[in-house]
């Protein structure tokens, strides 16, 4: 009664997609009587409604959100609204075969721009339908060290979704006609190879030695002692370790995790939160899904040794839409660990619940912002919330919540297995332990290296098979900085970065020479941020639009006014969106471009010298 | 109840307390404000148990609802309590410490309300009312809220005693997030009652007929009061009717609108010698008036206090200067009294209020300044030492117990007097909607965009076997009136349950339809039951 449906009815496939998520409606009761009651519960199931509806039919028909928006009592307008923040539902009709070309930062350096253009030529524009299938740019997919990427995904009764690179333009054309995507590329570990024994391998000490998909080939390989050891010591020996250990947050804060699950451990009342934040959407960063594809256990038992010492009864994996291999071992992961009692009513029988559950974002960066992460969650628009409260005491459903990045779980199992002082033998001071860095651009051995903190980042470099002549590396991301050539003795750690302005971020490290011109590059960074900011601050909404209309500007060499003005105005809108955005998003959409301009010399200001 | 004319508990207890009767009421959409407190419980973990012929707007948050017959509340109370006695679910301490005729109640309800029976009276499932039963009287609080879907009816005051029944059988009332509350549908209905608008009470529910009470008064007021209980508001038409009454005030009202059986209303109220309306807007009684009295708003263009439904005294004050020509509600009245030859001065509202405190013991500690500084106070509140009361009847619960025991009351289910039949084959109900008030006097004169006008609101199987679709005109017609309205179809209600508003008196004027029975204890007429048919207007 609170509702005016809409008026198109639903397809069978429509109505069945819906009905596997929320289950078959009830057959004779009045539908009005609770509906409310039970609404309130049910709207974390929007988006997994909402992706449900996308796989089946490709896209999201007024039928498809009216029969889901009845189903769950939310308003039409409402659920619209929730659907078209994220880029990967489509809301006009759209062949069930779209191809997902990346262009961004990394893929852009390694020419994808030849692959688009042979696509707009050979199959047509981008959006333009055609034999049942079409082709849309992307931002980052995180398969920077194969760039240039894509993602192809197939809509259907049996749903088909993959990623690879490198991409050539006859691979996109032929996997436009045959809705079939090559195998995605395999991992390769150069700091494995090119300086073997070198550096202490931690995270990454299983990735091609183990079987992702065997949960006692995991165990073989001294799995889940971790869990064992946690649950034997108890939580306050945990929360110790952890905190002694020195562990920061790998997702771009760096925020004490010890303190973090204190705070939660303590937090009043019965029902607490646990978040993995793996909606790794930082543009150049793909740590976290190579740790998901290759060693899914590790974070599985991670999250159930947070949980068991927090109090959380009920985790979430919140994993961007983009990564299907990485969704798929995950799903795999979870359902093993549950078979086996690892995960569940009664975790190694230690009479601890942790139920654990695998959500999908839906292509929106903001909602790797940990507040618009809950919304997204709870099955709102994306939108962060004002901090505090934080949340560890008001996260999500209103309840005290840890959220942890997906490496910084990781890191716990070494942790426990080793103890707080071993974790610490390695790194800095101020930085223990090791860190993953995404090393992507113009280099001969791009991927992941895991390095100890402090090693400097010409070192890195080196291991990558940097080029002689290094024009500019982009740390830590779109909201990372440029540092220039004479910046590269930089030791990698918080510290360090924190000292000369930068920041380790989600430990990107692209690498530019002077065959890529910098311009275009700052003119795609400012259009990602201008494309992801949610809209919900005005300096933030305006700032990111100004911001790519001034680099637009610039990179056309036609200042209004002259650079210098335009340079004093690209200062003010950064300190606007810095000072009054309520999020990260805003506060480090001008970083990387003011880094370039500070940092590499662009736009330089002729009545300067 | 008890002798106390208020509701239970405060507001804040509906935010926590375990489970919440909401019997004859929709308060998502009559009493939204306090509705929020009710979600603030359910988002809390308050079971909601809605008790409606209708499947309402709120409904929609509840875990049960309770589809009874219109006019079938008693019979159902008994059979919830059935159900309690019948699992030994009774608070036997407290009926033993606090009660009275338990025993008579108790064997009355299981000799004529098994709870079979009472499915089959009331249509409501005997699996529903025995597991609202036990969810009630085991949950450490529970609360009964209602309001006019047990009031207006021609055993009102059986259908309140059979609700009072069910907390005594319980034990939940006297304690804090369990009670008995009857919902107010103004900022100050609770006040009018308090202050002594009623014909048998005087200021602080103080009986008229006893003549010490009204030795105080006397000696505070210098004047006689009648020992004798007044009239209430049907006894008033009843008595014109009857020709003893020949002259009217009336301030606030639209009785012209607002009873039941409207023509009989206007004929009476046409026919009085004179007819004095004290109101803030020009009503459809003010234009049957000899004299109109021009009032100010007693929100915002005047100062006093009001009283809201959990019993709490609040300042109002005059913010904005009345239109040219009104006069406060206060100056009017002792221009009249001058007028009539007592001169009573021109009382401020804080000295009235004083005078009020002195007469009335449980508002005797709310001077003006600790209602600034307190935000209100709920009554009792006997004297400047006193916090006020958040619910009342804990004496029950003291040990020992204070004051006189509660009674229980044996009640019996007794149908609404207008039996459908086939000349009439429809029950209708009427009842209210979020965006309008009463007869629309106050609300119908702004655009609002939820307001859809008169409708016939009726069940989508009816509205096939008349063969009508939304929109269409039917004329309703009862044994008194008709009236024409356009059709809307509701899947909330059951075959043969029609539902319509009076909030649009002049568009459709339900009220020719309604009925004039009423309780003689209350004087509130039957408007939740009539009879009526529909034909298809062509």
């Amino acid at each position: 009664m609170d509702l005016r449906p809409l008026a198109t009815p639903p397809t069978d496939a429509e109505r069945a997609a819906v009905d596997a998520v929320l289950g078959p409606p009830a057959p004779d009761a009045n539908p009005a009587i609770g509906a409310l009651r039970v609404a309130r519960g049910q709207r974390h199931l929007l988006l997994p409604g909402l992706h449900a509806i996308q796989e089946r039919c490709g896209w999201v028909s007024a039928g498809a959100l009216g029969y889901l928006c009845q189903r769950l009592h939310v308003p039409p307008a409402e659920a619209y609204g929730v659907a078209s923040f994220y880029a990967l539902f489509a809301l006009a009709e759209r062949p069930a075969t779209a191809l997902h070309v990346c262009d961004d930062v990394a893929c852009h350096a390694a020419g994808v721009v030849s692959i688009t253009d042979a696509l707009a030529q050979r199959v047509g524009p981008a959006g333009a339908a055609r034999a049942g299938a079409t082709w849309l740019p992307s931002p980052c997919l995180g398969l920077c060290e194969h760039a240039p990427a894509a993602m192809l995904t197939v809509a259907g009764a049996a749903p088909r979704a993959g990623a690879w690179g490198p991409l050539t333009a006859d691979a996109a054309v032929d996997a436009i006609a045959t809705g079939r995507a090559p195998a995605p590329p395999a991992t390769v570990l150069h700091q494995r190879t090119a300086a073997p024994g070198r550096y202490p391998e931690r995270l990454l000490a299983q990735v091609g030695r183990v079987d992702p998909t065997d949960l006692d080939a995991y165990r073989a390989a001294g799995g889940y002692q971790a869990l064992r050891r946690a649950l034997d010591r108890g939580p306050a020996w945990v929360l110790r370790e952890v905190t002694d250990s020195g562990l920061v947050g790998r997702g771009g804060a760096a925020f004490p995790t010890g303190r973090k699950w204190t705070a939660v451990a303590q937090a009043l009342g019965p029902t607490r939160y646990l978040v993995c934040n793996a909606d790794e959407s930082e543009p150049g960063t793909f740590k976290d899904r190579i740790l998901m594809e290759e060693d899914p256990f590790a974070l599985v038992e991670a999250m159930t040794i947070a949980a068991v010492t927090v109090g959380a009864t009920r985790g979430f994996i919140y994993l961007r839409g983009e990564y299907p291999l990485a969704r798929a071992r995950l799903a795999g992961a979870i359902a093993a660990a549950q078979a086996r009692g690892l995960v569940g009513a009664d975790v190694l029988g230690s009479g601890k619940a942790f139920e654990l559950e695998l959500r999908l974002g839906a292509g929106a960066y903001i909602c790797g912002e940990e507040t618009a992460l809950f919304a997204s969650l709870e099955g709102y628009r994306g939108e962060p919330r004002t901090k505090p409260p934080f949340p560890v005491e008001a996260g999500l459903f209103g309840k005290p919540t840890v959220v942890n990045n997906v490496e910084t779980l990781v890191n716990v199992l070494g942790i426990i297995t080793d103890g707080a002082a071993a974790y610490r033998a390695v790194g800095t001071a101020g930085s223990p332990g090791t860190r993953l860095f995404c090393v992507s651009g113009r280099v001969a051995r791009p991927g992941l290296y895991e390095l100890p903190f402090g090693v400097p980042l010409a070192e890195l470099l080196a291991l990558a098979g940097a080029p002689t002549e290094v024009a500019a590396v982009l740390l830590g991301g779109a909201a990372g900085t440029f540092l220039g050539p004479a910046q590269l003795a930089l030791p990698l750690s918080f510290e360090a970065t924190r000292a000369v302005g930068a920041s380790l971020g989600s430990g990107v490290v692209l690498v530019l020479d002077r065959a890529v011109p910098i311009a275009p590059v700052l003119a795609r960074i400012a259009r990602f941020f201008r494309d992801e900011s949610c809209g919900q601050c005005v300096p933030c909404r305006v700032g990111t639009v100004r911001q790519e209309e001034l680099i637009t500007r610039l990179g056309r060499g036609a200042p209004h006014g002259s650079v210098a003005t335009e340079r004093a105005l690209l200062a003010e809108l950064g300190q606007a969106m810095r000072d009054a955005s309520i999020c990260g998003l805003g506060q480090t959409a001008a970083s990387a471009i003011e880094s370039a301009v500070a940092n590499l010399g662009v736009f330089p200001d002729p009545e300067a010298r | 109840m008890f002798g106390a004319g208020g509701g239970t508990s405060s507001y804040r207890e509906a935010e926590e307390t375990d489970v919440l009767l909401l019997w004859g009421s929709n308060a998502r959409e009559t009493h939204p404000i306090f509705f929020h407190h009710v979600l603030a419980g359910i988002q809390r973990g308050t079971q909601l148990v809605v008790v409606d012929p209708r499947v309402t707007a709120s409904a929609a948050w509840a875990d049960h609802w309770l589809g009874l017959e219109v006019g079938s509340d008693v019979a159902l109370a008994n059979g919830v309590a059935h159900a309690i006695l019948a699992a030994g679910l009774e608070n036997k301490a407290f009926i033993a410490r606090a009660t009275t005729g338990f025993a008579a109640y108790r064997d009355h309800v299981l000799t004529h309300y098994p709870v079979a029976k009472v499915a089959a009276v009331t249509g409501v499932a005997a699996a529903t009312i025995t597991a609202v039963a036990h969810a009630y009287a085991k949950a450490d609080r529970a609360m009964i809220c209602w309001t006019l879907g047990i009031t207006e009816h021609h055993n009102a005051v059986d259908n309140v005693l059979a609700l009072i029944n069910l907390a005594l059988l319980t034990g939940h009332v006297g304690r804090w997030g369990s009670g008995l509350n009857p919902l107010r549908g103004q900022n100050n209905v609770q006040g009018g009652g308090d202050m002594g608008a009623l014909p048998h009470k005087l200021t602080g529910f103080q009986d008229v007929d006893d003549p010490e009470v009204r030795g105080r008064f006397e000696a505070a007021w210098g004047a006689t009061i009648p020992p004798v209980p007044g009239w209430h508001l049907t006894d008033m038409f009843s008595a014109m009717e009857r020709g003893e009454l020949r002259s009217l005030y009336v301030l606030g009202e639209n009785p012209a609108r607002s009873e039941a059986d409207g023509h009989r209303t206007v004929r009476l109220l046409s026919g009085l010698d004179t007819l004095v309306v004290q109101d803030i807007f020009l009503t459809q009684t003010a234009e049957l008036a000899d004299v109109v009295l021009p009032a100010t708003a007693s929100f915002a263009e005047a100062d006093g206090t009001v009283t809201n439904s959990e019993r709490r005294v609040q300042r109002m004050r005059r913010a904005v200067a009345p239109p040219a020509g009104a006069r406060d509600d206060l100056a009017i009245l002792a221009e009249v009294s001058r007028r009539l030859g007592r001169d009573l001065g021109d009382p401020t509202p804080e000295a009235l209020w004083d005078e009020l405190r002195a007469l009335s013991p449980m508002h005797a500690g709310m001077s003006y300044r600790r209602l600034d500084e307190l935000g209100g106070i709920q009554w009792p509140c006997p004297d400047e030492a006193h916090p006020g009361s958040p619910f009342l009847h804990g004496r029950l619960w003291a040990e020992p117990r204070q004051g006189p025991a509660a009674p229980f009351h044996v009640v019996e289910h007794a149908p609404p007097v207008e039996a459908t039949d086939a000349a009439y084959p429809l029950r209708l109900t009427t009842g209210r909607r979020l965006d309008s008030y009463n007869t629309g006097v106050q609300s119908g004169s702004y655009p609002s965009p939820l307001r859809r006008g008169e409708t016939l609101d009726l069940s989508p199987a009816d509205a096939a076997h008349y063969g009508v679709v939304e929109g269409d005109q039917v004329r309703v017609s009862s044994r008194r009136g008709a009236v024409v309205a356009p059709v809307r179809i509701d899947p909330g209600l059951r075959p043969g349950l029609v539902f319509m508003t009076f909030h649009f008196p002049d568009q459709v004027d339900t009220n020719l339809l309604t009925i004039d029975a009423h309780d003689p204890r209350s004087g509130t007429a039957e408007f939740k039951a009539a009879a009526v048919r529909i034909d298809r207007v062509a």
